[in-house]
């Protein structure tokens, strides 16, 4: 089993080893600015990501694919958890990093320098909202992968191939993907309150709550004028914002009016609202997704205690289920990534003034180009490639390649 | 311990970690390079690939550490040479994507023509990597335009000088040479014969290139413009060369191997010591120059850095080291013990 499904995950696991690169590089080479004013702190998780983690990762890697009948059994076994392990020592990293720019925290400005500089490791290494983060990430991570198995477990039952093989699978991933799906919303209804504490602009803009209120309603469904800035008409469930931003029903949520004229005042004149049309839509799209995950897998565990669930006519439809969690998945990061807007590091630096001042628009058009082409190509032969894997089973999968499998197999003979 | 005893430390830690990277992924872009030329057939081509299968993504990493371990360290340095090498940096980045992804893929499907485009995808990735990171150090050992702010102001053709060219040049051939040696102490039989063949070639290429690129050195001046003089340190990496010559022709592959690889150290402690302690020599005026002083991050962090880079290297080494020994047969192209 772990060689049927360990072939999709290296398919998929190349793309993230060489797309890795340009997260190192990008900040230097677009956000010289950036990477000047915060890289005394900013820099440090990076460096030890790639020391701890992409190290790791790689050489057993290696291992993995190379090491069957070379090394001991047990270490070959165990050079797939250290990829694992790697793989999320990476993401830990990576997220302490981005949950500086969201919050940061254990550093002073030096004037002499003009920059910020790290005096309390400990406290980056401790900040909340990287671990949120971590503990979103990771829990979507499983998620995802458990609709993987979904879909391709189900795309094999709905044609009766291998159906102990995919059985098994099927149940497994739902289990998973049921518990993984309730840390996501807990883990995601944390941060949201993190969030209330810490990136109130953030918090209320996603709920396109202009105007301060307590209790403050949900929006269910708010339109805007075409400016995304004032609201026009919406449906409301009162309190329910208020639970979300602090787990009762009555305490106060600021708007984003109120907070705009807050932030102008400690920060000088300018826009601190968040893209509202983004960030409120986004949130939504995330939210409705990650309901619907939740359904399927509760419904799929019930299935399976309730009957054969290889005979169910709605196995047809498994396969189509992949796209939720990348819409999911996509739409959270759009998110976060958006609603710090106009900051890149939140208070602290604007998005502005963080880019690589010597760079020309034709600089940055040739490479987004080039990085779309690429990455476009990339994506086209993962699918190709994934899609094959898939569909060929887990019978084909021990050997170097589908195609030829047959003859390989003849010439051992 | 002093902040200028750090800032010399992490200058020499990353020092170490790009001749860890031309060390290490100097052979697997050569090996990259000599694919689609010295694999006929199928399965020859899985066993050029398969020497460094297991290592490659691992070497490569050096070069992510080398870049971290800047940003963290010198990110005033970080920040100017890569926004600076914008377009290169571009370039380099493509050439490595498409080179690794080239690997993972390239026997995932049977079709000639698949796995003949990904072939020639490593060895042109590989050659574009090896060509822009040669050309930007000879760069940095040069200089290049910065203001009074730290930034660089030329653009890509500032860094296609004859000598950036020369230097990028320079560093294929010695690639080459050494993944052809690479190739000899891993493969057998008539690979091993077709190899010996071609590194013989490559050799006279290559020191050619490599004396023209130390005499242009001297004569344009870009010599010991820091405070330390590498003194003999050029003067054997060239004996190291030229003694290759010699164990190719007797068919030593692990004497020749051992003498380009320090050849490579050599060059890169020549490199780093050339312009100590300027990081980016500015060519607009030197007193703009970005130095391990000016462009260090602050004592603390250095501090902490340096406790991490003492606790992980050792390890990250002992398990590399210990991957290369697990990985120590010679690959033969018989189909039956090729992994693909």
């Amino acid at each position: 089993m772990a060689k049927f499904w360990g072939k999709l995950f290296l398919i998929n696991f190349a793309i993230g080893v060489v797309t890795g690169i340009v997260q190192e590089f990008q900040f230097g080479m677009n956000w010289s600015e950036y990477s000047r004013y915060v890289g005394d702190i900013f820099g440090a998780p990076l460096a030890i990501e790639a020391l701890m983690a992409f190290f790791l990762e790689s050489t057993f890697l290696g291992i993995w694919i190379f090491g069957e009948g070379r090394v001991p059994e047990k270490v070959h076994l165990a050079s797939i958890w250290l990829v694992a392990i790697g793989s999320n020592l990476s993401a830990l990293w990576i997220l302490l990093a981005n949950g500086w720019m969201q919050h940061p925290v254990g550093y002073v400005i030096n004037d002499a320098r003009g920059r910020a500089e790290l005096v309390n490791f400990f406290a980056l290494i401790a900040n909340p909202k990287g671990w949120l983060f971590f503990w979103h990430t990771l829990a979507d991570g499983l998620l995802m992968a458990a609709f993987m198995i979904l879909a391709v477990s189900g795309y094999h039952l709905f044609r009766k191939q291998n159906v102990d093989f995919f059985k098994r699978s099927f149940n497994i991933a739902a289990v998973v993907g049921l518990v993984a799906s309730v840390l996501v919303f807990l883990g995601g209804h944390t941060m949201g309150q993190y969030m209330y504490e810490t990136q109130p602009m953030k918090f209320s803009s996603i709920e396109a709550h202009w105007e301060t209120s307590q209790p403050a309603s949900f929006s269910i469904l708010t339109i805007g004028d075409l400016s995304g800035k004032r609201e026009v008409w919406s449906i409301r469930v009162p309190g329910v914002l208020s639970f979300l931003a602090c787990n009762n029903f009555d305490c106060e949520v600021k708007g984003v009016n109120d907070l705009q004229a807050e932030a102008v005042q400690q920060y000088g004149a300018g826009d601190y609202i968040p893209l509202m049309v983004v960030t409120y839509w986004t949130f939504r799209i995330m939210m409705t997704f990650g309901f619907i995950m939740t359904a399927v897998t509760a419904f799929f565990v019930w299935a399976n205690l309730r009957g054969d669930i290889t005979k169910a006519r709605w196995m047809k439809w498994a396969p189509s289920l992949l796209i939720l969690p990348y819409l999911a998945n996509a739409s959270g990061w759009i998110l976060t990534e958006m609603g710090r807007q106009p900051w890149i590091v939140y208070g602290l630096l604007k998005v502005q003034d963080a880019v690589s001042p010597n760079l020309t628009a034709v600089d940055l058009l040739i490479s987004l180009i080039g990085y779309t082409v690429v990455y476009g190509s990339l994506a086209v032969s993962m699918v190709y490639l994934m899609k094959k894997y898939a569909i060929a089973g887990p019978d084909a999968a021990m050997h170097e390649s589908v195609d030829v499998a047959p003859a390989i197999v003849g010439s051992q003979d | 311990m002093s902040y200028e005893f750090l800032q010399i430390l992490w200058f020499i830690l990353i020092a170490v970690l790009w001749i860890g990277f031309f060390f290490l992924e100097g052979f697997d872009f050569g090996v990259g390079m000599l694919l689609p030329f010295l694999g006929k057939k199928d399965e020859e081509r899985r066993a050029i690939i398969n020497t460094i299968g297991p290592v490659w993504d691992g070497n490569e990493v050096w070069l992510l550490t080398a870049g971290g371990a800047t940003f963290a360290a010198f990110p005033e340095w970080y920040a100017t040479m890569f926004s600076g090498f914008y377009l290169a940096l571009f370039l380099l980045l493509i050439g490595l994507i498409l080179r690794g992804i080239s690997f993972e893929y390239r026997s995932k499907d049977a079709a000639p023509a698949w796995r003949n485009r990904f072939d020639w995808m490593i060895a042109i990735g590989s050659f574009l990597s090896a060509l822009l990171l040669g050309a930007a150090f000879a760069n940095l050992a040069r200089g290049v335009p910065i203001n009074a702010d730290k930034m660089f102001t030329g653009n890509l053709f500032t860094l296609l000088n004859p000598y950036g060219l020369l230097g990028g040049i320079t560093t294929v051939a010695i690639f080459l040479l050494h993944g052809a040696n690479f190739l000899g102490l891993k493969l057998e039989g008539e690979m091993r014969d077709r190899v010996n063949t071609a590194a013989k070639k490559i050799w006279v290429v290559t020191s050619v290139l490599y004396i023209l690129l130390g005499i242009f050195t001297y004569a344009a001046g870009f010599w010991a413009r820091g405070i330390v003089n590498p003194g003999i340190v050029p003067i054997t990496a060239v004996v190291t060369l030229l003694a290759t010559g010699y164990f190719i022709n007797r068919k030593m592959e692990g004497w020749a191997f051992i003498m380009v690889a320090l050849n490579i150290v050599l060059t890169q402690v020549t490199f780093f010591s050339m312009t100590f302690p300027n990081v980016m020599l500015s060519t607009t005026n030197p007193a703009f120059s970005l130095t391990i002083y000016n462009a260090s991050s602050s004592q603390y962090t250095l501090g902490v850095m340096s406790i991490v880079a003492l606790i992980f290297v050792p390890i990250v080494l002992a398990y590399q080291g210990w991957t290369y020994y697990m990985f120590r047969k010679r690959i033969s192209t018989d189909k039956k013990t090729l992994v693909y």
